[in-house]
């Protein structure tokens, strides 16, 4: 405390600890190989979990990236020392891409305007098939994923090369890069979560639903970051004299996205609870009826309430144990909303079994062994970073 | 200051931000509590180097909120569920997703007017103004390129050697005593001051004579006025421009409005019977329109059948049953005068249904009193 105001120790590399690609591995293999069970013991099933543990994965990337451009563009400091976890992450889209194949491989048994016999008897899916057609949704999934790679690829590059030759100059070409990158992600953010979400039931639409997926989106990917930069402050792998005040960031952020997600998800709720349109509301209906009232609800809470009143004061966004905690019941409840817009598609009334499980952990088991693998090889801080210094000072 | 008398503080201005935090840490930590920190703009980490406890603002704020929110709630329910129930949009009147907007803006509301109001009045002791720092040359000194510290002669271990040591050390560039005048500056609060309280009084009485003058009295003056009063009959009154005083006019005598037909056997069931005639043929599309218009107009007090089991429960007489031997021996002409002109209890249904549609119920009803009726005939 005595020295607040003076600069800290250089960061220097320290040993990665095992245990993350231990446990990671753990995980992996048990989410794997309940994965191949679930695939041959129930085909369809398997394939509605396996678009979760997908939309989980490309959520919580593309999350990063943007937290990534967002750092640039407005040249916030708070999170400086700490990008490096946010660029560790952006390595989950070789795994995106790897779960989206048995997705796009059976197409027609999750999406029902991919069969042309729908199409033809329906005059809505008719009037939407310009814009709702396997050839256009391939392509345009495809030049989104690959834009985000794309910007992810150049940014954390840059940011790497940088801890090398020191050059200022690089942090302004990710400026650009990020400023570049935010109306890119706003669109192609709303366009991933209509494609993959909304069009499972194609003839309900919301217009607020992009900004409801982009929500919780941005949350369940903080909730992550949060979760291994905490973790990693607390064995000391970061600087010495990470504060309060670094925390304290992490915490206000998490707390505002908590509050934003709820805004979205009951403005969406409300407006079409009000209006009772047949043709919006029974998508609301289909998650309150045959036992998915205690779903829903239950979403709420885990979502919203309990994460806010955990966060709700100033000193339990500065405790590190708090932090974790609340970030881990976000991640869940990040992979309860997407298992509550998808699966009533799948199942009239809620189901819950191990196939539910498989990729949640065989997601968690490769968020760890990448952040493990890539923590081993580069610096946890970016030392070549103008702005680090006014990162370590942060204060409040 | 030589007319002051009574010592308020030692002070001391530095000129760097570095300076100003340590010298506040090396009081903080000789164990003194009654000092403050002045700088024109906000130094990082000042309240941990003067060692300040979390304000106690924040539950103010807490318990205002929840105020606002249980408060409101409990208003809108007494509103739309017990004072004034309506049914909007079919939903139950007590329909609580409809009420969290607005209570979510009261909480902020209320929470953000109580905070501010206790931050003035409770932390700042308004309308005590007055400062012993006020006006001295330390105050001008720090609100322009200087940052100060003033120690205060009534904190319990107050020691000027030590506090002009503390500050020598920090380099600090002014070190100087602040004196007042007792009689100038009182630092009781003074809320229930009774000139305060006149104030508040007077500040109360003017807005509220400002609001009732100018929604009472200048929204009725001219040219406020001049919505209301404009050149129209209004409903119930007499209009002044025609001599028989009605306001609506009546058609000419003789004349028909553009796709009237005017109904010439009002009260004569059996002229009907006998001169009208279906003008459609029974065809799909006819039979189609008139099950439209039948279920719509006329099944809810004869039944999709024409039974007479009306779906009113017992809140209107019954019908009787179409299928009577009376109602089958009727010529058409007879079931389209009852829908036109109305029988017994029916009211007339000519403004509601178009005559077409009127002669299509006419076939319609027809089908159905044959398929209670059939022949053997009518089998393929």
């Amino acid at each position: 405390m005595s020295e607040s105001h003076t600069s800290t120790e250089l960061y220097t590399k320290q040993p990665f600890p095992s245990g993350y690609a231990k446990v990671g591995w753990g995980l992996t293999a048990v989410g794997l190989a309940l994965v191949v069970v679930s695939y041959i013991l129930n085909t369809e099933r398997a394939l509605f979990n396996n678009l979760i543990g997908f939309i989980f994965l490309a959520s919580i990337a593309a999350g990063a990236v943007f937290y990534l451009a967002l750092e640039y563009a407005v040249g916030a400091v708070w999170s400086t020392p700490f990008r490096r976890v946010t660029e560790f992450l952006g390595y989950l889209f070789p795994f995106v891409i790897i779960f989206s194949i048995p997705v796009l491989l059976n197409m027609h048994t999750l999406f029902h305007w991919s069969h042309s016999d729908a199409v033809a008897a329906d005059k809505l899916l008719q009037v939407k098939a310009p814009y709702l057609n396997t050839e256009f949704f391939y392509i345009r999934n495809a030049v989104i994923v690959a834009v985000w790679i794309i910007f992810f690829y150049a940014m954390s590059r840059n940011s790497l090369i940088q801890d090398l030759t020191k050059d200022q100059r690089i942090t302004k070409t990710n400026i650009k890069l990020g400023v570049a990158f935010i109306p890119i992600f706003a669109i192609s953010i709303s366009l991933f979560g209509i494609d993959w979400l909304m069009s499972l039931e194609p003839h309900w639409f919301s217009t607020i639903f992009g900004v409801y997926f982009f929500s919780g989106t941005v949350l369940g990917s903080l909730a992550v970051i949060t979760y291994f930069v905490v973790d990693f402050a607390e064995k000391g792998l970061f600087f010495k004299g990470i504060r309060k005040d670094h925390y304290y960031t992490f915490g206000a952020l998490l707390f505002g996205f908590i509050s934003f997600w709820a805004y979205i998800a009951f403005s969406q709720f409300m407006l079409i609870w009000y209006a009772n349109l047949p043709e919006e509301n029974f998508w609301f209906i289909e998650r309150w009826e045959n036992g998915w009232k205690i779903v829903s609800i239950a979403m709420t809470l885990v979502h919203f309430w309990i994460p806010y009143f955990m966060l709700v004061a100033r000193p339990s966004k500065m405790s590190p144990k708090n932090l974790k905690l609340s970030a881990v019941i976000i991640v869940l409840a990040h992979f309860l909303d997407l298992y509550w817009i998808v699966m009533p598609m799948y199942n009239s009334s809620p189901v819950f079994g191990f196939y539910e499980a498989a990729f949640p952990i065989l997601s968690i088991g490769i968020i760890l062994l990448v952040i493990s693998r890539r923590a081993r090889k580069y610096n946890l801080v970016p030392i070549g970073d103008p702005k680090l210094q006014r990162g370590i000072d942060f204060r409040l | 200051m030589s007319n002051s008398n009574v010592l308020y503080a030692l002070t001391a201005t530095f000129t760097s931000p570095d300076d100003i935090i340590r010298a506040a840490e090396n009081v903080r930590d000789a164990g003194f509590k009654k000092f403050d920190v002045h700088t024109p703009y906000p130094v990082h980490g000042m309240d941990d180097a003067m060692g300040i406890k979390e304000t106690k603002l924040g539950f103010v704020t807490l318990v205002a909120g929840i105020l606002g929110a249980i408060g409101m709630i409990l208003f809108i329910y007494w509103i739309s569920a017990i004072d004034y129930p309506q049914v909007i949009g079919g939903k139950p009147y007590w329909s609580w997703p409809a009420f969290i907007p607005i209570t979510y803006e009261i909480t902020v509301l209320l929470s953000v007017l109580v905070t501010v109001g206790a931050m003035i009045a409770v932390f700042f002791k308004f309308p005590n103004v007055s400062h012993p720092l006020h006006d001295t040359s330390f105050m001008k000194k720090v609100s322009s390129d200087k940052l100060g510290i003033s120690v205060q002669a009534v904190d319990a271990k107050y020691d000027e050697k030590l506090l002009r040591e503390i500050f020598k050390k920090n380099h600090a560039e002014s070190v100087e005593p602040v004196y007042y005048t007792e009689e100038f500056i009182s630092f009781k609060p003074r809320m229930f001051d009774p000139k305060f309280l006149l104030l508040l009084a007077g500040v109360a009485i003017v807005s509220s004579a400002c609001g009732y003058i100018s929604w009472n009295k200048l929204a009725f003056m001219v040219p406020y006025d001049w919505m209301m009063e404009q050149d129209r009959i209004n409903p119930q009154s007499v209009d002044t421009f025609y001599e028989d005083g009605f306001g609506m006019r009546m058609p000419v005598e003789g004349t028909v409005a553009r796709g009237f037909m005017p109904y010439p056997y009002k009260g004569k069931p059996d002229d009907a019977g006998k001169y009208l005639v279906n003008p459609l043929l029974p065809t799909k599309e006819t039979l189609e329109l008139g099950k439209k218009k039948f279920l719509t107009f006329c099944s809810p007090c004869h039944g999709n059948f024409g039974d007479g089991d009306s779906r009113l429960n017992g809140q209107f007489p019954n019908p009787p049953t179409l299928h009577s031997d009376k109602v089958r021996n009727w010529p058409d002409g007879n079931i389209y005068h009852v829908i036109t002109d109305g029988q017994n209890v029916m009211p007339s249904y000519q403004y509601q249904i178009s005559r077409e549609e009127r002669w299509a119920i006419v076939h319609y009803i027809r089908a159905l009193q044959r398929s209670q009726h059939a022949k053997e005939t009518d089998l393929p």
